[in-house]
């Protein structure tokens, strides 16, 4: 354990990195979701055919794929677009390639979660809330969402589970994050097993905490 | 686009289909043999066990799956008996290293879906086999275990695509398995995507290879669910 002590700031920096990503990560897909879940259920045929398509694109590739993706061929594609413009080489620095992957991968499970919990209301509620002469968005926002959030807190929380787990495969691209530093530091002082104990006992932490957390806010939402 | 050098490398990508493929269904066969005493420990208390099986599902389900890669890879290295033991021939194969972390990571997520399934059992049923004069052995063996296995096809199956994306991370730890191929083209000719678009391909076209599979078994083996109205399944696998 003594080797551990000195590089405890280290690691705790890396790991409200990890937290920093997972949260930015969960704010990006929960954009998207809520838009592709819009898409899906416009009813349009063009936006529900591009939300599809995003889905099973995302179904399809593992997520440290989408990593290393957006990381290699978003930089790629940042120096042509760049060029394109005449601009210098703009970088695309490791966490904000992970921000991206991670809510673009979750943001296909949201957009099903919240497709569900819409799906899940009673046609009536719109209905009645028009009848009280609400408008589209005053119906929207003080009958609707309040009642799609019991039925998506379940689905949330388990997106968050996975999501949180998933930017481990970030520190591929070398971002120092929790798991990197770990990695680093681990290797140097020969005792890898040590630091990486401690990384497992972190990510536990983290699920162990959020799991409260959920099940408080869903008690709360089906009070 | 470089068609001609993804055309070329046909035999370094059949490869590492192949090493993700062996990995997967491995570590789920392991996994699942595995799945099957820890679910009925958890679902009956054993004393003692119970407390160990609860211990290692809420390990292997609340961490992620690199950082076990590399526990197994480069932790077990650390300790110096452990390198003299007879394991270490194991130990330090990276491919044995996926493996053993695979297989326990899908363990822990199977013993999951069966204890719900296996739970779920209608009580009607255990009777019925009691009342035909079964004893509780052959209870477990041939009404409960079969049925429960059958229920959970569908989450099994997802469990199944989760594994084959997870096993990208065998890449990591210097296996040339799909993502493997994938980056070793890119460094090879200094590619920013081309290999990794081609590994994304190839990804998406074994996925839907299980995806078929599993829906032909739950057509055989869910037939008599199909009486009932088609539930609309999900575009995309639960999240586990």
């Amino acid at each position: 354990m003594n080797e551990l002590l000195p590089f405890l700031p280290l690691l705790l920096r890396g790991a409200a990195v990890t937290l920093a990503l997972a949260l930015l990560g969960l704010a990006l897909a929960t954009a998207l979701g809520a838009l592709g879940a819009v898409g899906r259920l416009s009813g349009r045929r063009l936006p529900a055919a591009a939300v599809r398509g995003y889905t099973a694109l995302v179904r399809g590739v593992p997520d440290l794929v989408m990593v290393l993706l957006v990381y290699f061929g978003g930089q790629r594609l940042l120096n042509d677009l760049g060029a394109l413009v005449g601009l210098d080489r703009i970088p695309l620095p490791p966490f904000w390639a992970g921000v991206l992957s991670i809510g673009f991968i979750y943001g296909a499970y949201l957009t099903e979660t919240f497709r569900g919990a819409y799906r899940a209301l009673p046609a009536g509620q719109a209905d009645a809330a028009r009848a009280l002469g609400l408008g589209r968005g005053a119906t929207l926002r003080l009958v609707l969402l309040p009642q799609m959030l019991r039925h998506a807190l379940p689905g949330y929380a388990n997106v968050w589970m996975v999501l949180v787990k998933s930017t481990a495969v970030v520190s591929v691209i070398g971002l120092g994050d929790l798991v990197g530093v770990a990695n680093d530091v681990g290797k140097s002082q020969r005792a890898p097993f040590l630091f990486f104990g401690f990384v497992l006992l972190v990510y536990l932490g983290i699920t162990w905490v959020s799991g409260r957390l959920f099940a408080a806010a869903e008690r709360r939402a089906a009070r | 686009m470089k068609a001609g050098l993804i055309l070329e490398s046909w035999p370094l990508f059949a490869e590492g289909v192949w090493i993700t493929v062996q990995l997967t269904v491995l570590a789920l066969a392991l996994g699942l043999c595995l799945a099957v005493p820890v679910a009925f420990v958890r679902l009956r208390r054993v004393r003692g066990l119970s407390a160990l099986a609860d211990g290692y599902v809420a390990l292997f389900r609340g961490t992620p799956l690199l950082v076990q890669l590399y526990m197994v890879y480069f932790g077990l290295s650390q300790f110096e008996w452990l390198r003299d033991s007879w394991a270490w021939a194991l130990l330090r194969e990276a491919w044995w290293c996926a493996l053993i972390t695979f297989a326990l990571n899908s363990g822990a997520y199977a013993s999951e879906i069966l204890r719900g399934a296996l739970a779920a059992t209608p009580a009607g049923e255990l009777e019925a086999a009691r009342a035909l004069g079964l004893r509780p052995r052959q209870v477990d063996r041939l009404v409960l275990l079969p049925a429960a296995l059958r229920r959970s096809l569908p989450q099994l199956g997802n469990e199944v695509v989760f594994m084959l994306h997870g096993s990208a991370v065998a890449s990591v730890i210097t296996l040339q398995d799909i993502l493997g191929a994938g980056r070793a083209l890119n460094a090879r000719y200094y590619l920013a995507y081309e290999g990794l678009l081609t590994a994304a391909a190839l990804y998406m076209l074994v996925t839907l290879v299980v995806v078929g599979v599993f829906r032909a078994l739950e057509r055989r083996y869910l037939r008599h669910l199909a009486l009932a109205p088609v539930r609309v399944r999900s575009r995309l696998p639960a999240m586990r």
